[in-house]
């Protein structure tokens, strides 16, 4: 019991650190997020560093849990996702589906989720439609396995 | 270009967090998807008992630093949108929340997670993401320079 409230109390905190790493990086504006897409117009690159900043960070954090024998709080790591480079082609099409996306509104997950704290109608539109696109898919798949049965 | 390092560095922070203690990866989509789905869903939420808490308490945290820098600072005031028609705002949605689940993962859990461990699926995916991106964002300006507009 005290181990889940430690590990809901490091879920809480690691999500505001996240929200707040978000805002310090620039990536709670659309119109930054834009620019660093825009490659062929007025590119603005700076959003790279995002990505360079926290790969570098967590790929020490990663080297540090492969000498762990468990993480601090859990019994296990959970359904870690396989690291090599099969993605199949309906995954590839998802990751385009996604950019395609991220480039017309200017929002990621994690974005649109922390911006719901502005009650901006705009913010809610997208990121309620991201939540039925969230949901719908988990329809699709229960759909699918069912029929597979 | 220094802010951006800085938050990036942050990011990475959160994501070792949730990593070394919890052992769970901060993909976003993943966790959003998944808890949207626990809630709608009961026997998915048996089915994976323990798993429902911290997905549930991560999101209340986003939020929670949402309304921290919306009190103390100016990241919202001075972020602009670039679609606020309502159609475009929804269709982009859905691309995003079916094409992340589809995908496997966004930028949070590819992009960051996924590439700092070497991870090959992911590289493929966050190469095809930010190109699709670049490539929406090409055409969109494309359409409205044709328009005659902005």
């Amino acid at each position: 019991m005290a181990s889940n409230i430690s590990r809901s109390a490091v879920a809480l905190l690691s999500g505001a650190l996240f929200a707040v790493g978000l805002g310090v990086a620039g990536m709670l504006n659309p119109a930054n997020v834009r620019g660093f897409l825009d490659i062929l117009g007025n590119w603005k690159p700076a959003l790279m560093f995002v990505m360079v900043g926290a790969i570098a960070v967590y790929a020490i954090a990663n080297q540090l849990s492969l000498r762990m024998q468990k993480p601090v709080l859990d019994k296990d790591w959970g359904n870690l996702p396989k690291t090599g480079f099969d993605l199949p082609n309906q995954a590839k099409l998802g990751a385009v589906l996604f950019g395609v996306g991220w480039g017309i509104a200017g929002f990621c997950p994690g974005p649109a989720i922390v911006s719901l704290a502005t009650l901006n109608p705009t913010v809610i539109m997208f990121t309620v439609a991201m939540f039925v696109g969230f949901y719908g898919f988990a329809i699709y798949e229960r759909m699918k396995a069912n029929r597979a049965k | 270009m220094m802010m951006a390092l800085y938050g990036g560095l942050i990011i990475g922070l959160a994501a070792a967090l949730l990593m070394i203690f919890n052992g769970r990866i901060m993909g976003i989509s993943g966790i959003a998807g998944t808890f949207v789905n626990m809630i709608f869903t009961p026997s998915a939420r048996r089915a994976q008992a323990g798993e429902f808490g911290w997905r549930a308490m991560f999101l209340l945290g986003m939020i929670a630093g949402g309304v921290l820098l919306s009190k103390f600072s100016k990241v919202f005031t001075e972020a602009s949108m670039v679609a606020t028609d309502p159609v475009t705002l929804i269709v982009a949605g859905l691309l995003v929340g079916v094409g992340t689940r589809l995908g496997w993962g966004c930028t949070s859990g590819h992009g960051i997670c996924g590439i700092a461990r070497f991870s090959g699926r992911s590289i493929i995916a966050t190469v095809i993401f930010i190109a699709a991106g670049m490539a929406a964002v090409a055409v969109a300006n494309a359409l409205i320079r044709t328009a005659g507009g902005n």
